[in-house]
C-alpha cells in the first residue's frame, strides 16, 4: 500500500478561467504533505485534481499530469471512480451521511460500490476503521445510531473512518480540522501521525503550527492577485519550510509578514 | 443609589388586545342590529377597522412610533390570513355540513344504476372505483417519468442544453388547461386509434397534467440536497447512479413522497378531462380499458346538471367524498414524510 504523487506541469481550469498554473511536485509515500498558502492560492483545486474530483464542477478541467506511481490518473482508459476507491479524501466541513447509521456510514464505501461481503467481515472492517480513526471507544455501543447525532469532531474522524474502510493508497484532506476545537484538533492531528505509517497523506490547511506538527514535507502556494493563476512557490522538508525558506514570499508568509 | 432604566419603555397592557377586539365587535354588532337598515358585510369591516386603528393609536400615543408601526403591520398581516381563510373554511363547513347529511353506506358502496334523478338514494361506488382507476394509471405512469426527469434535470443536466429545454417544456406543460390535456387525447388516443372511451385514456390525461408538477415538487427536493453529500459519496468511489440510488434518493424521500402525494390530490379533483376521455357511466365498471367509468368529479357534475333536489345533494355528498379522498392522502403523505424523513437525534 501506500504510493507516490507527481504532479507534472498541472494547470487547472475553471471553464476559460486558469486557476493554478504549473505545479511540479512529488508526494512521497508514507509521509505527510502539507499545502499551505493564503486563500484562493488554489491548495483546494491541486488537492481536487489529484482524485479527479475537480472536474465534478461543470466546465472545470486540468492539463498536465497526475501521477500515481507513474500511472497517469488521467490516462484515456483511467475510470475516475476507481481512481477515488485508490485516492480517499475527506472535506473540510464532516459530510456524514444522513439516512445512515455509523455503522452504515464507515461501510458505505464498500456496500455501494457494491465489492459484495460478508457481513461479518464488514463488523471487522467497521471495528479496524473505526479504530483507525480513534471513534471505536466512543461509540462502540452506538454504532446503529444515525451518523448526524454525533459531534462535529466525532463526525469528521466518522467521515475519516469511512475514507480508510475502502483501504486507499492516498489520503487526501482538506482543512479537515478547520471546524473543529482544539481537543479535537488534537485527536486528529494523532491520528494523522498514526496513519502516515500505512498511507500516503496530503493535508491542506490555513494553522503553520499545524502544518509544522504533522508534516515532513511542506508545499507553499500563493496567488499575486485576484483573477490571476496560483503557483507552487516551494516545496521541501518542513523545518526548512519554516525555518529556512529559499524564496522571500515564503519567508513573508510563514512569519506572518504577509500582504 | 437609584439607576433610571434605559432598558425598558412603556408598553401596552396585556389585556389591551382583547379589550379593543371586544370593544370593536360591540360596535359591529350594535352597527348590525341596532342599525337602520341591513348592512351586509358592513360592520364586520367596520369592527376590524376601528380594531386596527384604536390599537395602533393607543400604541402610538403610549409605546411611540417603532412599536405602532410593528402593531399596525402585524394586524394588516394577520388580517390577510383571515381574509385568506375565509374562503376555506366556508367551503370546508358548507361542503361537511351538506354532505355529512347524505352520508351512509349505501351513499358509499352504491351506484346510480337505476336511479332517476327525482329518486333518493344511489351512491358513489361507481365513481369511487373510477376515481381510484384512473388516478392510480396516472399516478403508474406520471410517478416514474416525473421522478427520472427530475433526477436528469437535477443530477445529470446542470447547466445543459437538452435540460433547459426539457424545464422549458415542463414549464409549458404546467400551463396546459386541464381541458386541453382532455383534448389531446381525445384525437390523438381515441380518434387516431379507434379506441372507445376508456377509464386508462382519462388516466392518460391526467398524467399529461401530473408530469410537470412531479418533476417540479421532486427538482425542489433533489436540490436542497447538500452537494457535499454527493462529493463525499462520490470521494468514496460510488458509481453516480449508485451515489443517487442510495445517497441522494434516500436524504429527499420524504419531500418526494409528499410532492407525489399532492400532485396525485390535485389530479384527483379534475374534471374537464375526463368528460372527453371517458364521458360518464351510472354503474359500476371495474375495467379500466373498455367503456366509460364516473369519478368523483364528474359525478358531482353530472348530479348538478340534473337539477333536481335529491341529485343535488348527491352532488353534495360527492364533493364531501372527494374531499376526504384528498385529505387522506394529505394524511398520508405526512406520515409517510415522518416514516421515512433522515434520521436525526
Ligand atoms: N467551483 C469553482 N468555480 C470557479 N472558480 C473556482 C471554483 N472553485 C475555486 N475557484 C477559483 O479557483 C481559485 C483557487 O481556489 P481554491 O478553492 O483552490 O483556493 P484555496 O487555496 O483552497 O482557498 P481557501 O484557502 O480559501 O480554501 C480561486 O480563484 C477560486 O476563485
Ligand atoms: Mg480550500
Amino acid at each position: 500500500m501506500s504510493k507516490r504523487i507527481d504532479l507534472v506541469d498541472l494547470d487547472i481550469f475553471y471553464g476559460d478561467f486558469l486557476a493554478v498554473e504549473q505545479v511540479t511536485l512529488t508526494v512521497n509515500p508514507r509521509s505527510v504533505t502539507a499545502f499551505i498558502g493564503p486563500s484562493g492560492c488554489g491548495k483546494s483545486s491541486v488537492l481536487r485534481s489529484i482524485n479527479r474530483m475537480h472536474e465534478l464542477v461543470p466546465g472545470a478541467y486540468v492539463t498536465g499530469e497526475v501521477l500515481l506511481d507513474n500511472e497517469d490518473v488521467y490516462g484515456v482508459d483511467v475510470d475516475p471512480v476507481l481512481v477515488r476507491r485508490t485516492i480517499g479524501m475527506v472535506f473540510q466541513r464532516p459530510n456524514p451521511f444522513p439516512t445512515m447509521s455509523i455503522y452504515d456510514n464507515v461501510v458505505a464505501g464498500l456496500r455501494l460500490s457494491k465489492r459484495r461481503r460478508r457481513s461479518k467481515d464488514l463488523d471487522d472492517v467497521v471495528e479496524r476503521s473505526l479504530r483507525s480513526a480513534n471513534l471505536w471507544a466512543e461509540v462502540k455501543d452506538r454504532v446503529d445510531r444515525p451518523g448526524a447525532g454525533l459531534s462535529g469532531g466525532q463526525q469528521q474522524r466518522l467521515c475519516i473512518a469511512r475514507a480508510i474502510a475502502i483501504e486507499p493508497e492516498v489520503l487526501l484532506m482538506d482543512e479537515p480540522c478547520s471546524a473543529l476545537d482544539p481537543i479535537s484538533t488534537l485527536a486528529i492531528e494523532d491520528l494523522i501521525h498514526e496513519l502516515k505509517d500505512t498511507y500516503t497523506i496530503v493535508i491542506v490547511t490555513h494553522n503553520m503550527q499545524q502544518a509544522a506538527r504533522v508534516s515532513s514535507t511542506t508545499a507553499f502556494f500563493n496567488v499575486n492577485a485576484v483573477g490571476e493563476p496560483g503557483r507552487l512557490i516551494e516545496i521541501g522538508e518542513t523545518s526548512q519550510i519554516f525555518s529556512n525558506p529559499r524564496v522571500k514570499q515564503t519567508e513573508d508568509y510563514v512569519s506572518g509578514r504577509f500582504g | 443609589m437609584t439607576t433610571v432604566p434605559i432598558l425598558t419603555g412603556r408598553r401596552l397592557p396585556r389585556w389591551s388586545t382583547p379589550v379593543v377586539a371586544a370593544a370593536a365587535i360591540l360596535v359591529g354588532l350594535v352597527l348590525q342590529f341596532g342599525g337602520i337598515s341591513p348592512l351586509g358585510l358592513a360592520p364586520a369591516l367596520f369592527a376590524a377597522i376601528g380594531f386596527i386603528v384604536a390599537r395602533s393609536t393607543w400604541s402610538w400615543i403610549l409605546e411611540g412610533r417603532r412599536h405602532a408601526t410593528d402593531r399596525l403591520m402585524g394586524s394588516l398581516v394577520v388580517g390577510a390570513l383571515l381574509l385568506a381563510l375565509v374562503p376555506l373554511v366556508w367551503i370546508l363547513i358548507t361542503v361537511a355540513i351538506r354532505g355529512y347529511s347524505v352520508m351512509n353506506t349505501e351513499f358509499i358502496t352504491g351506484t346510480m344504476r337505476n336511479i332517476g334523478p327525482r329518486v333518493e338514494g344511489g351512491g358513489i361506488g361507481h365513481a369511487f372505483v373510477g376515481t381510484l382507476q384512473q388516478v392510480g394509471i396516472a399516478a403508474l405512469i406520471s410517478l416514474p417519468i416525473g421522478i427520472m426527469t427530475a433526477i436528469q434535470l437535477v443530477e445529470y443536466g446542470r447547466g445543459k442544453t437538452l435540460s433547459r429545454w426539457i424545464s422549458f417544456f415542463v414549464d409549458v406543460m404546467t400551463g396546459v388547461p386541464s381541458i386541453v390535456a382532455g383534448l389531446f387525447i381525445y384525437t390523438a388516443v381515441i380518434l387516431t386509434f379507434g379506441f372507445s372511451q376508456s377509464g386508462f385514456a382519462a388516466g392518460l390525461a391526467l398524467t399529461i397534467l401530473m408530469i410537470p408538477v412531479v418533476v417540479r415538487s421532486t427538482e425542489e427536493m433533489l436540490r436542497i440536497v447538500p452537494n457535499s453529500l454527493r462529493e463525499g459519496a462520490l470521494a468514496l468511489g460510488i458509481p453516480k447512479w449508485r451515489v443517487i440510488t442510495f445517497v441522494v434518493l434516500p436524504t429527499a424521500i420524504s419531500g418526494i413522497i409528499t410532492g407525489a402525494m399532492l400532485a396525485i390530490a390535485r389530479v384527483a379533483g379534475e374534471t374537464a378531462p375526463l368528460l372527453l376521455t371517458t364521458f360518464l357511466a351510472q354503474d359500476v365498471n371495474f375495467n379500466a380499458f373498455d367503456g366509460s367509468q364516473t369519478a368523483l368529479p364528474t359525478f358531482i357534475w353530472d348530479q348538478i346538471s340534473r337539477g333536481t333536489a335529491p341529485a343535488i345533494d348527491r352532488a353534495w355528498g360527492g364533493a364531501y367524498a372527494l374531499i376526504l379522498f384528498v385529505l387522506v392522502l394529505y394524511a398520508a403523505a405526512r406520515v409517510i414524510a415522518a416514516v421515512f424523513a433522515p434520521a436525526r437525534e
